[in-house]
């Protein structure tokens, strides 16, 4: 089963970080596709640059060679404001330390990528609709009782949540997921990669996901195992 | 939209943001306070100086002023080319003179600008009524002590009240005791006449039936004219034969009438029973004062007495302290500018437009003319004789000085704000660094760099709104209640910090401009965003993916 077109691909990136004088290699060719509803995990010890290529595929970041495809369109290459936009309308990210702001209220902070998508205007036309989307996002992932309270009053599990909450309001094609359990106890984690799962099976949301847990990594439907910089095998999961 | 959001909950939860911008905050309440304390002080100063002197002045080069039948023809020129803006114009002498009294057997002399007026018409161009002491109450602590003797509205003349003019009996009738007192006990040597008070001396030669003790001969045992080359010891002179025609009723005031500024005659002093400042009075209303001056050509000494007819108080202390008003055909007819039409009694039926005149004094209907009516006077009017100027042009050295000490007042106070707005840097950028990880997260949450940097700047503008706000109220809580701090201030410190003894002023007057508070606000606001402009710009220019692994 071959598709024509991946939803998601990174065709030989190469990315180096100086330090000084120094060009240290993080990625060297790294091809990796996704088909759309796809669930990938990319596996690799601390260092292997895997984090770096989640980041280059979503845009955060830009690499010295290669190219980044959505779709078939080259995407890594867009003006600021074009590639804003796609993170802001494609991707959807979760991080391991959750990165809610502080000062916000949990709905707000869900309601984040929204309210950068429009202007002041069209929100306040259209704040009800939005409100309504948070809330029935956030009684999704099981936080209806925590609207109002701020991220500090939250635990690690319920600010994962709410993170994939703000990943999920404004209907991402992609969910790119950077260690979602690191911070977790096994039980947590367990809890947040069932929500994952049932994302991808049910609406079938592409996620790319980079954990260096085997256990979680083998919920996924494939791995990509990245050593120094380089994809070393793809197998399908268990 | 997260862009308001975001800086709505910055202002309200980083106090120390707050705190940075309460230097701005007192910056501009000093600004409002001071800007209005001084333009309350100027405005005051500029009303006085208004009601001293007119709108345009027209005066003569020469202290002679104009030959004698130019003065209507002068006049009717002016109407002719300006009449149109006009609402009032009066003529007037100005000369240096010296007013002398005694007190007490105490001879004072006074350095004096004289200003011959006609009351009615000057008054029209700058209402000076009100400025008269007996057309004013006087309050104490708030509380009326005493009425004014009359009516404020009355119109300007040179009567003397009821009061006055019973004071003025009273002093001739004990000055005629004296005066026989003296002749029965036959004291010459040990009452000399400069012990004795001028106005005094005056009923009493008055009062003296004996036809040989001329007023010259009594005038010549003062000190001030001991010169026999005086000459009006001369009794030939037809001032003193005007003089003694006068003099048939001490109780009556002479025909010349004055007007004296409050500063040559009075003097605060602070009561040692009651701690409190009062005014004494060298000279009365009522008493009479000697006038010199000088004659035109020649510059011969001309003297006069004159009766005071009210005390004047602008509150300018230059022109309280130097100003004597005096009728205007009587300065005119002592400096032999003017004689009555009869030769015989020349100083009957004395007519200033027949005299000769220094100045004249206009008012114009709107003052928003007066350049264009001093244009057209200067050049129609022949400037080898006459200089034409507005009150502002005549007093400009003053209200520069205060344009100039409010401008540097107001670049300093403008420094603290600038002050402040480095202050506000610093804390911006403690607070981008500090907040550099939610940087990161709004850039991979899509939001753009400007997005991210109007963030800042819109929580810049919002500080600055906040205390520039915060400032206005506290600045105009603080000029209205200003009499009431300046009293509890000087009963904390046990001393008066604004002494109505040294200002001329009972209350500290303050005139609040809309326009700069408005315009020191709007600045301030300013400072501000500046301030955060290049912490705004770090936070813009923050790599998403650096910034999301800041610890």
């Amino acid at each position: 089963m071959k598709p024509a077109v991946p939803h998601l691909c990174a065709v030989a990136l190469d990315k180096a970080y100086r330090k000084g004088q120094l060009r240290i290699p993080v990625l060297r060719g790294v091809d990796i596709s996704a088909q759309e509803g796809e669930f990938i995990s990319i596996v690799g010890q601390s260092g292997s640059g895997k984090s770096t290529l989640l980041h280059l595929m979503g845009l955060l970041d830009g690499p010295d060679v290669g190219e980044v495809r959505l779709k078939g369109d080259r995407i890594d290459n867009l003006p600021s404001g074009g590639r804003d936009r796609i993170r802001n309308q494609v991707f959807g990210f979760v991080f391991q330390s959750y990165h809610l702001l502080p000062e916000l209220s949990l709905v707000e902070n869900v309601l984040t990528p929204l309210l950068i998508r429009h202007s002041m205007f069209s929100y306040w036309k259209h704040r009800a609709e939005f409100r309504e989307q948070a809330t029935e996002i956030i009684e999704r992932v099981g936080l209806a009782h925590r609207l109002r309270h701020r991220p500090s009053e939250l635990s690690g599990g319920e600010l994962q949540r709410a993170a994939i909450a703000r990943a999920l309001v404004a209907d991402p094609e992609v969910l790119l997921a950077d260690e979602p359990t690191g911070n977790l106890d096994a039980h947590t984690g367990s809890e947040i990669m069932d929500l994952l799962c049932s994302l991808n099976e049910d609406e079938g949301l592409t996620i790319i996901m980079v954990t260096h847990d085997e256990k979680i990594a083998n919920l996924s439907q494939r791995i990509v195992r990245l050593t120094e910089g380089r994809i070393q095998e793809l197998e399908e999961a268990a | 939209m997260y862009v308001i959001l975001l800086a709505g909950h910055y202002l309200r939860t980083k106090y120390i943001a707050l705190v940075s911008i309460i230097s701005i905050t007192l910056g501009v309440a000093t600004m409002i306070v001071v800007n209005s304390v001084m333009s309350g002080f100027s405005c005051e100063m500029r009303d006085r100086i208004k009601g001293i002197l007119a709108d345009v002045i027209v005066e003569t080069h020469s202290k002679d002023g104009t030959a004698a039948e130019d003065t209507l023809v002068l006049m009717e020129k002016v109407e002719e080319l300006v009449g149109d803006k006009i609402d009032a114009m009066t003529p007037t002498v100005e000369i240096y003179g010296m007013m002398s009294f005694d007190v007490a057997g105490h001879p004072f002399h006074r350095p004096v600008t004289l200003v011959g007026i006609v009351p009615d018409s000057k008054n029209r161009v700058s209402p000076m009524a009100e400025n008269l002491m007996t057309r004013q109450a006087i309050y104490k602590d708030g509380k009326l002590v005493l009425p004014p003797l009359r009516d404020p509205a009355l119109p300007l003349n040179w009567d003397l009240t009821p009061e006055h003019l019973e004071l003025r009996k009273d002093r001739a009738y004990e000055m005629q005791m004296r005066e026989q007192m003296s002749i029965e006990f036959g004291s010459t040597t040990t009452v000399p006449g400069p012990i004795q008070p001028v106005s005094n001396e005056v009923d009493a030669e008055a009062a003296s039936l004996d036809p040989f003790l001329l007023p010259a001969s009594v005038e010549s045992t003062d000190r001030e004219e001991s010169g026999s080359s005086d000459p009006f010891s001369d009794s030939a002179d037809p001032f003193n034969a005007g003089a003694a025609a006068e003099q048939q009723d001490p109780a009556q005031p002479l025909s010349a009438r004055v007007f004296v500024g409050a500063g040559l005659v009075t003097y605060p002093y602070r009561n040692p029973q009651t701690g409190e400042v009062e005014i004494g009075y060298l000279v009365q209303p009522g008493e009479d004062v000697n006038i010199t001056t000088i004659k035109t050509g020649v510059p011969e000494p001309a003297r006069f007495k004159a009766t005071v007819a009210d005390v004047f108080k602008s509150g300018m202390s230059e022109y309280d302290s130097t100003l004597v008003f005096c009728n205007l055909e009587e300065l005119q007819y002592a400096r032999g500018m003017l004689t009555g039409p009869d030769v015989s009694h020349p100083h009957d039926n004395l007519d200033w437009r027949n005299g000769q005149i220094t100045t004249l004094q206009i008012k114009l209907k709107d003052y928003r003319d007066a350049d264009e009516v001093v244009r057209r006077l200067r050049s129609e009017l022949p400037s080898a004789y006459f200089a034409v100027n507005t009150w502002e042009q005549k007093q400009g050295p003053l209200l520069e000085a205060v344009k100039v000490e409010s401008a540097i007042l107001n670049v300093l106070l403008f420094l603290i704000i600038a002050v402040a707005g480095f202050g506000i840097l610093g804390i911006f950028y403690m607070v981008v660094v500090e907040k550099t990880r939610d940087i990161g997260i709004l850039k991979s949450l899509g939001a753009s760099s400007s997005g991210v940097m109007s963030v800042f700047l819109t929580y810049g503008l919002s500080l600055g709104m906040v205390g520039a706000g915060a400032g206005v109220v506290l600045g105009l809580l603080f000029v209205h209640y200003i009499n009431e701090i300046e009293g509890l201030l000087s009963s904390v410190m046990g001393h008066k910090v604004f002494d109505e003894e040294i200002y001329y002023f009972q209350k500290i007057p303050t005139v609040i401009d809309p326009l700069t508070v408005f315009l020191v606000a709007v600045s301030a606001i300013f400072i501000a965003v500046c301030a955060s402009i290049l912490p705004a710009w770090r936070a813009a220019s923050q790599h998403p993916v650096k910034a999301l692994r800041f610890e």
